[in-house]
């Protein structure tokens, strides 16, 4: 770029869509309306693990308005994984259960009708037998001897390239903990929680004259949903137009494929317009939440305050399919030894499967409960050492030309100035010394 | 019984873009024959301002006025391909493929003006207003919209460009995790101070004060939407959200936000903050993602400053008054 004063990058100019979000003009999926068109409700299950012995459709049937019903026979490629696209598998989730159901929400049946009260009536009288199943929903249990298998493949847990976890393995933790002074230890945990987006994850399917399908979708990555959809279908792409880009929230939450792929099909099942919008206890209960993760932390430091060994065994709970989980963890590996410069790290991070409500992306991706766990070890060690929280922070922060745990060489490090500018801002004096410190050679803002 | 005082702070990173890369995103810029810029996309706005951020970017480089800039988006016939919204990625990745892609028209831009006025596109300048000019000489200038006319009918030209951006796929190395995740990384502190009743458990956030530290900013207004926003929505993670009340166990599900406990207007701490800017390497103008950062650092900040308060650590959040009660019976039946 050439350097030339700035016109309009730098400056506060008001948001384009601002005025018709905040009057009720934007247009979002759910205000779309065409005069054919069928509710799609699902029929879920009640139970967290169960063998579905037998779905009743009988009286569903007789609910006027009522059109038809979808189970996992109709669709064409009903398991699937969402990660496909980027090389991660198998496919393990479905797109309407089969044999079994393996969490409270998880989609069975899907029923059309012609008014969405219809659909909701006829959704709620479908008859389930289920057999219900030992389930595990502690991520620890779930890898002991014994516990409830969720996965045909025999296990509780994601296998990276070989290994039950992805693993982070830099210098020698254990000569570390021999050089350090304490060793100070803890086991963090954070809770699920949900998007909370003001609008509920939905789209809307319409068979065109020309034989494609166009989906009007609030997702947050249009051709990811396009992709997969036409895969879970098995039709060409080109027979899938996606149209999208105003959405009302997302955090990670619309990332998912889970309404697109059942409403294109249920449209072209019916050659009608389809809209199925998640209700609100659905956006909680039944979509991705961010899951839990589960986080024990041993550090080795010397008496001087430095962090001399790291070592982290961590548990993301992905409830009962894959989603984002498996990436997730990933990303969690690379961050949670902190932007601190520590010689000997060791990282085990498992993706473990429950019967729970499939956790996913959520803004923080992994990252979230990595920093929350590694800030409360940062004022632990502080406290433990006898020095100020500031200060243990200073003396260990990374700077450029640092090797991180997972080996990238630091490039642009912040940290000291962020904590400085922090304490100038609310008034903590700081000694001189560590506002002198810099992150890199000549840094300058 | 007692109302506790406590400040606590944390430091973070954030790491800007999908993580392990190959994760491309396009832009196809084309003008109008009325000198409006038309930006093709297949990204999504999540609500948290891309469309007008992009048009910014697209305006800085092709020198013409913001309002001239118009975004196409979000259709996968026309657009082109974005891997999407996610990963604090979208300034990062579609702003970089919009300034390609505004270079490229711009050039042609100032091809045909260099024609109409008869002199070299090395010696004209755009003056972000709608004009190109002679430089050292700004009364010879050419207006968009007549450049623009001339192109199509005179000229027989597209002012046109295509930009794509993408950090190749970085693979992990399962031995050792030698990974290349991120393509640069933006920073946050932030200062909480807390009130704790030991009578209710409850906790009251008086403020949130933090630095941040995210590359440039394109639209200062958005990122203090992005900064408050995100400073709730830790709090909220830290003290009060859970899908699940008695985690592990899947009993008691939420419903509506008459079960699943959000801060409302009485809970909303004073947030102020202070952004640095440290231009990186690979950002467009030197952007960092700032998005998903901004609800993280209030969490840990918060739960060091309940700690500071109430001198006992609460490890597990969210931090509800029944753990904060149960927390102080514990302390006291060690201390008796």
């Amino acid at each position: 770029m050439s350097e030339r004063t700035l016109n309009v990058v730098g400056k506060s100019v008001p948001r384009r869509d601002g005025m018709g979000h905040v009057t009720g003009k934007t247009v979002f999926v759910n205000d779309i309306r065409f005069p054919d068109m069928l509710y799609l409700k699902m029929v879920r299950s009640s139970v967290p693990h169960a063998k579905i012995l037998n779905v009743d459709f009988s009286a569903a049937e007789k609910v006027p308005g009522y059109v038809r019903a979808l189970t996992h026979e109709d669709v064409p490629k009903n398991i699937y994984t969402i990660l496909t696209l980027i090389g991660v598998g198998p496919d393990e989730e479905y797109v309407l259960a089969e044999d079994k159901v393996r969490y409270i929400g998880e989609p069975i049946a899907a029923v059309l009708a012609e008014t969405e009260e219809a659909a909701m009536e006829a959704a709620a009288q479908v008859r389930l037998e289920l057999e219900e199943l030992p389930a595990v929903f502690d991520v620890e249990e779930a890898l002991k001897p014994g516990a409830p298998i969720l996965k045909e493949w025999g296990t509780n847990y994601f296998v990276y390239e070989g290994h039950h976890c992805r693993r982070v393995r830099f210098g020698d933790v254990e000569q570390g903990f021999n050089e350090a002074d304490f060793i100070v230890e803890d086991r963090y945990q954070t809770s699920p929680i949900e998007h909370a987006p003001s609008e509920t994850t939905g789209c809307i399917a319409k068979p065109e004259a020309d034989g494609r399908i166009t989906i009007f979708s609030n997702t947050q990555a249009l051709f990811f949903t396009l992709d997969n959809a036409a895969i879970i279908l098995q039709v060409p792409f080109q027979k899938l137009h996606l149209v999208g880009g105003t959405v009302g929230g997302g955090f990670g939450g619309k990332v998912d494929v889970i309404v697109e792929p059942i409403s294109a099909l249920a449209a072209m099942k019916t050659n009608r317009p389809v809209k199925y919008v998640f209700s609100r206890q659905e956006e909680m209960q039944a979509s991705s939440s961010r899951g839990a993760w589960r986080m024990y932390f041993k550090d080795g430091v010397t008496k001087d305050g430095r962090i001399v060994a790291r070592k982290i065994t961590t548990y993301a709970d992905a409830g009962a399919y894959n989603r984002h989980t498996p990436y997730a963890v990933t990303k969690h590996a690379a961050n949670i030894a902190g932007p601190y410069r520590i010689p000997n790290v060791w990282i085990d991070a498992h993706c473990v499967y429950t019967n729970k409500q499939p956790g996913s992306a959520m803004r923080g991706f992994g990252v979230t409960p990595a920093s929350f766990a590694l800030e409360m070890q940062m004022d632990k060690i502080a406290k433990v050492v006898g020095m100020d929280p500031w200060e243990i922070r200073f003396l260990n922060a990374y700077r450029d030309g640092d090797m991180k745990p997972h080996q990238k060489v630091v490039e642009d490090a912040t940290l000291i100035e962020v904590m400085q500018a922090a304490a100038q801002l609310v008034g903590h004096d700081l000694p001189e010394n560590l506002m002198q410190m810099k992150s890199g050679n000549g840094k300058e803002a | 019984m007692a109302k506790l005082k406590g400040v606590g702070m944390a430091a973070v990173n954030y790491p800007t873009g999908m993580n392990l890369g190959g994760d491309p995103s396009q832009a196809l810029i084309h003008s109008t024959t009325t000198g409006n810029f038309v930006i093709s996309l297949s990204s999504t706005d999540l609500g948290q301002g891309l469309k007008t951020v992009i048009a910014q970017i697209g305006a800085e480089v092709l020198g013409v006025p913001f309002d001239n800039v118009l975004i196409d988006t979000a259709d996968t016939d026309t657009g082109p391909h974005c891997m999407g919204t996610f990963a604090s990625r979208a300034t990062h990745r579609v702003g970089n493929a919009v300034i390609q892609a505004a270079e490229e028209a711009r050039k042609i831009m100032l091809e045909v003006a260099a024609d109409e006025l008869e002199i070299s596109p090395d010696d004209l300048e755009t003056d972000g207003q709608g004009n190109i000019r002679v430089k050292g000489s700004p009364e010879k200038s050419i207006n968009i919209v007549d450049l623009a006319l001339a192109a199509h009918f005179k000229y027989g030209r597209t002012i046109s460009g295509r930009g794509m951006y993408m950090k190749p796929k970085s693979d992990v190395d399962p031995e050792t995790g030698k990974m290349d995740p991120d393509s640069t990384e933006a920073h946050a502190c932030t200062v909480a101070e807390v009130e704790v009743d030991t009578e209710t458990g409850e906790v009251t956030v008086f403020s949130l004060k933090s630095a941040y530290e995210i590359g440039r900013q394109v639209n200062p207004a958005l990122v203090e939407g992005q900064i408050r926003g995100g400073s709730v929505m830790g709090m909220a993670h830290v003290l009060y959200e859970t899908t699940h009340p008695y985690y592990p166990e899947v009993d008691h599900l939420p419903t509506g936000f008459s079960d699943y406990v959000l801060p409302g207007p009485w809970e909303l701490p004073e947030v102020e903050s202070v952004v640095l800017e440290y231009p990186s390497v690979n950002g467009p103008y030197g952007v960092k993602g700032l998005g998903e950062m901004t609800a993280n650092s209030p969490i840990p900040a918060i739960a060091n400053a309940i700690t500071d308060a109430i001198g006992v650590r609460i490890t597990e959040i969210p931090i509800t008054p029944e753990k904060i009660l149960r927390a102080l019976e514990e302390k006291e039946n060690v201390s008796n």
